[in-house]
C-alpha cells in the first residue's frame, strides 16, 4: 500500500472534450480533486456542468466518439486509470469502482432476471460458481432491504417498483465490495420518501463497508446530510471546493452563494423563491472571461476580460473567483489567511 | 384482518412479456389457425411416410414393378380397375408411386430447407447485425455497405449460379448446397433488423450499467442486447421460413433444387405441371399443400408480430 497520504482517488487536471458539429464542448475542463479512503465527496452543479462526465471519465466510460479524455491523470490506489489497457480497466469497473445510475427504471436489463444480473457481477469478478453467486445475490438483496429476497431474486425488473429497483442497483454495485462507489444522482428519479430511504441505505452501507463514495447531485440538501467534502461545478470547472460544513456556513464564491440562496427555506413566511438569473452558458462557445460573469451579482469589468484565479481561502477551501476573498469575508470566513 | 396479512406477504405475480404475447396470439383466430395447420403439416410430414410404410407397405419412392397394371397415374381414391380404393387417397404419379407419401416426404424436405436456411440466416444475420450496431463507427459502415452490395445482387441468379457451378453428383450433396446457397443470401434483412434494434438499445442505461460493472463487449452484445431484440427476430424468422420455402420451390421447379429420387413440393409441382391436362391431381395436391403451409406460416408470423409488438396493432 503505497498511498501514504490516504488518498484513494486523485484526479489531476482532467479534461474531457466532446467534438460536436457546433465546435468543441469542454464538458470537463481542468478538474482536480482528492478523495480519502472512507470519505464521501459531493459534486453539485446545474445540468450540463460536467458532473456526470467527470465521473464517467474516471472509469473511462465517456462515449468515444464524440467524447475524448484530452489530458489529466486519474490516480486510483497509486495507479493511473487513464493509462490502463481496456482489459485492465474492465477488471476495475464493478470490482473496485462501482456505479449507481440515475434512472433505476432503465438501468436494469428488462430481459434478465434480477438474480442473473447480480450473479453476473460476482461470477465475473470474484470467480463465483453459479450456486455461490446465487447465494451471494440473495444475501445482497437482503442487505439492501428487499423483503422475501430469496423468492423475489428470480423476478424480472418490471416486477419491481422504482425504489426497489434502485435498491437492486445498489446491491449490484456493492456486491463485489468496491473501494469506491460513484452514485450519479441516485435519487433524482424517485419520490421524496423513497429518496430518504435510499440515501439512508447508502449511508448505512457506507459505514459498514468503509467504501468511499462520490455522490453526484443537484440537491444541496442531499449534500449537506451525506458528504464530508463538496465540489461545486459550473461550466466544466470547479468553482468552489470545501469541507461541507464550511461551504454551507462560509461560501467563498458568488455562484455557491446563489445556489444556497435558491434552496427553499421552509421557515420563511412566504414570498418568491430566489433563483439565479439567466441560464447556464453554452460550453461550446465560452467567452474569455469568467463563465459565470453574465449571471453574477458581483460582476465587475475584470470578470468579462480575464479568467478568474483559483484562490486558496484556507487549508482546504478553494474558490474560482476574482473576488473570492471578499465574498468569503462577507460570509464571515477568513479570520485566518 | 386476515386478508390484509395475505395481501402483504403474497406480492402480485406480474405476467411476463411472453405470457402476455401468448395470450394476445391466442385471441387472433387466423394466427391460431396458422399455428394449428403448421403443427399438423409438420407432424404429418415427419410421421406420415413411416405410418404409410407400416400400414400400406410402400415407401414414397416405391414403384410397383411386380404388377404392370399398377404402373401409371391413377386419380385419387381409385384402384387399377377404376373402382373406389383407400390405397392412394391422392392418386399416383406416372410411375405408379403413391402421391400422398410423396407429398408428405416432399413436405419433410421443404420444411427442412425452410427451417435450416432460416437458422443459418439467424446465426449469421443476428451476430452480424448485433456486432455492426454495437461497435458502430467505421466498422458498422463497412459491414453495412457489404450488406448493401449483397442486397443489390439479384439473389435468385446468385443462387442459380452457385447451384449450377458446384452442381453435386448426389441428390444429398445438392440438398446441402441448396441450404448453403439459400442461407447465405437470406441473412441480409435479418442483419439490418438486428442492427437497427441494437442501435436504439445500446444507448439505454442498462448497457452503460453493464459496462460500468466491467462486462466485456462480447458479453454485452450476446447476453444483454441480443435477447432484447428477440421479439422482432422471432417475427422475422417466422416470415423468412415461407419465403425460403417459396424460393426453394421455385428453384426446384426450374430444376436447380431438390433432385429425384428426393422430392420437395416444388419438384413435385414441376413433375405435375407436365401432365396438367390429363392428370391434374399430380399438380393440385403438392400445390395446395404448399400454398396452405405458406398461408399458415404467414398468418402465424403476422399474428406473432401483432402479439409481440402491441404498439403496432391496429384496432
Amino acid at each position: 500500500m503505497s498511498e501514504t497520504d490516504g488518498n484513494l482517488l486523485e484526479v489531476k487536471d482532467l479534461r474531457t472534450y466532446f467534438e460536436t458539429e457546433d465546435g468543441i464542448v469542454k464538458a470537463v475542463d481542468g478538474i482536480s480533486f482528492q478523495l480519502k479512503r472512507g470519505e464521501t465527496l459531493g459534486i453539485v452543479g446545474e445540468s450540463g456542468s460536467g458532473k456526470s462526465v467527470t465521473n464517467l471519465s474516471i472509469i473511462r466510460l465517456v462515449p468515444d466518439p464524440p467524447g475524448k479524455i484530452v489530458s489529466g491523470e486519474v490516480i486510483f490506489n497509486g495507479q493511473d486509470l487513464l493509462l490502463l489497457s481496456n482489459t485492465a480497466i474492465r477488471k476495475i469497473r464493478g470490482r473496485r469502482i462501482a456505479m449507481i445510475f440515475q434512472d433505476p427504471m432503465t438501468s436494469l436489463n428488462p430481459y434478465m432476471k434480477i438474480s442473473r444480473q447480480l450473479m453476473e457481477m460476482t461470477q465475473l469478478h470474484l470467480g463465483h460458481t453459479r450456486a455461490q453467486a446465487h447465494a451471494h445475490a440473495v444475501k445482497m438483496l437482503e442487505t439492501v432491504g428487499i423483503p422475501d429476497a430469496r423468492a423475489r431474486a428470480d423476478s424480472y425488473p418490471h416486477e419491481f417498483s422504482g425504489g426497489m429497483r434502485q435498491r437492486v442497483m445498489i446491491a449490484m454495485a456493492l456486491s463485489c465490495e468496491p473501494e469506491l462507489l460513484i452514485a450519479d444522482e441516485p435519487t433524482t428519479a424517485l419520490d421524496v420518501t423513497i429518496q430518504a430511504q435510499i440515501l439512508e441505505l447508502i449511508k448505512t452501507l457506507k459505514r459498514e463497508t468503509g467504501t468511499s463514495v462520490i455522490l453526484i447531485t443537484h440537491d444541496l440538501g442531499v449534500v449537506a446530510g451525506m458528504t464530508d467534502h463538496v465540489i461545486v461545478m459550473y461550466a466544466g470547472k470547479i468553482f468552489e471546493q470545501a469541507k461541507t460544513a464550511e461551504l454551507f456556513s462560509t461560501p467563498g464564491n458568488p455562484y455557491t452563494k446563489g445556489l444556497l440562496r435558491s434552496v427553499p427555506d421552509p421557515t420563511a413566511e412566504q414570498g418568491k423563491l430566489y433563483q439565479i438569473p439567466g441560464l447556464p452558458p453554452d460550453v461550446a462557445h465560452l467567452k474569455p472571461g469568467c463563465p459565470f460573469a453574465p449571471r453574477c451579482d458581483k460582476v465587475a469589468e475584470i470578470c468579462h476580460r480575464e479568467f478568474p484565479p483559483f484562490v486558496q481561502l484556507n487549508a482546504d477551501h478553494y474558490s474560482l473567483c476574482h473576488f473570492a476573498r471578499e465574498v468569503y469575508a462577507e460570509s464571515g470566513g477568513g479570520r485566518v489567511s | 384482518m386476515n386478508t390484509d396479512v395475505i395481501a402483504e406477504t403474497e406480492y402480485v405475480r406480474g405476467t411476463s412479456l411472453w405470457r402476455d404475447a401468448w395470450r394476445r396470439l391466442l385471441k387472433n383466430k387466423l394466427a391460431v389457425f396458422g399455428l394449428i395447420v403448421v403443427i399438423l403439416i409438420t407432424l404429418a410430414s415427419l410421421l406420415g411416410p413411416a405410418v404409410i410404410k407400416r400400414t400400406m407397405g410402400f415407401t414414397p419412392d416405391f414403384i410397383p414393378t411386380h404388377d404392370t397394371r399398377l404402373i401409371g397415374s391413377f386419380p385419387p381414391f381409385t384402384g387399377p380397375d377404376g373402382e373406389f380404393s383407400w390405397t392412394h387417397p391422392m392418386g399416383t404419379d406416372n410411375a405408379g408411386r403413391d402421391q400422398l407419401a410423396r407429398v408428405l416426404q416432399g413436405g419433410q424436405i421443404s420444411l427442412f430447407v425452410g427451417i435450416i436456411s432460416t437458422l443459418v440466416s439467424l446465426l449469421i444475420g443476428v451476430s452480424y447485425g448485433a456486432i455492426a450496431g454495437y461497435v458502430g463507427g467505421r466498422l458498422d459502415n463497412v459491414m453495412m455497405r457489404i450488406v448493401d452490395v449483397l442486397y443489390s445482387l439479384p439473389y435468385v441468379i446468385v443462387v442459380i449460379v452457385l447451384l449450377s457451378m458446384f452442381r453435386s453428383q448426389t441428390p444429398r450433396g445438392q440438398l446441402v448446397l441448396l441450404f448453403i446457397a439459400l442461407g447465405s443470401v437470406s441473412w441480409l434483412t435479418m442483419a439490418r433488423i438486428v442492427r437497427g434494434q441494437v442501435l436504439s438499445l445500446k444507448n439505454q442505461e442498462f448497457v452503460m450499467a453493464a459496462r460500468a460493472t466491467g462486462v466485456s463487449a462480447r458479453r454485452i452484445i450476446f447476453r444483454h442486447l441480443v435477447p432484447n431484440t428477440l421479439g422482432p427476430v422471432i417475427v422475422y424468422a417466422t416470415l423468412t421460413i415461407p419465403q425460403i420455402m417459396l424460393t426453394e420451390a421455385f428453384l426446384s421447379f426450374l430444376g436447380f433444387g431438390v433432385q429425384a429420387p428426393l422430392a420437395s413440393w416444388g419438384s413435385l409441382a414441376a413433375d405435375g405441371i407436365q401432365n396438367i391436362a390429363i392428370f391434374p391431381w399430380q399438380l393440385i395436391f403438392p400445390g395446395v399443400t404448399m400454398a396452405l403451409t405458406l398461408f399458415s406460416l404467414n398468418f402465424l408470423g403476422d399474428g406473432l408480430r401483432d402479439a409481440l409488438d402491441p404498439q403496432m396493432r391496429t384496432t
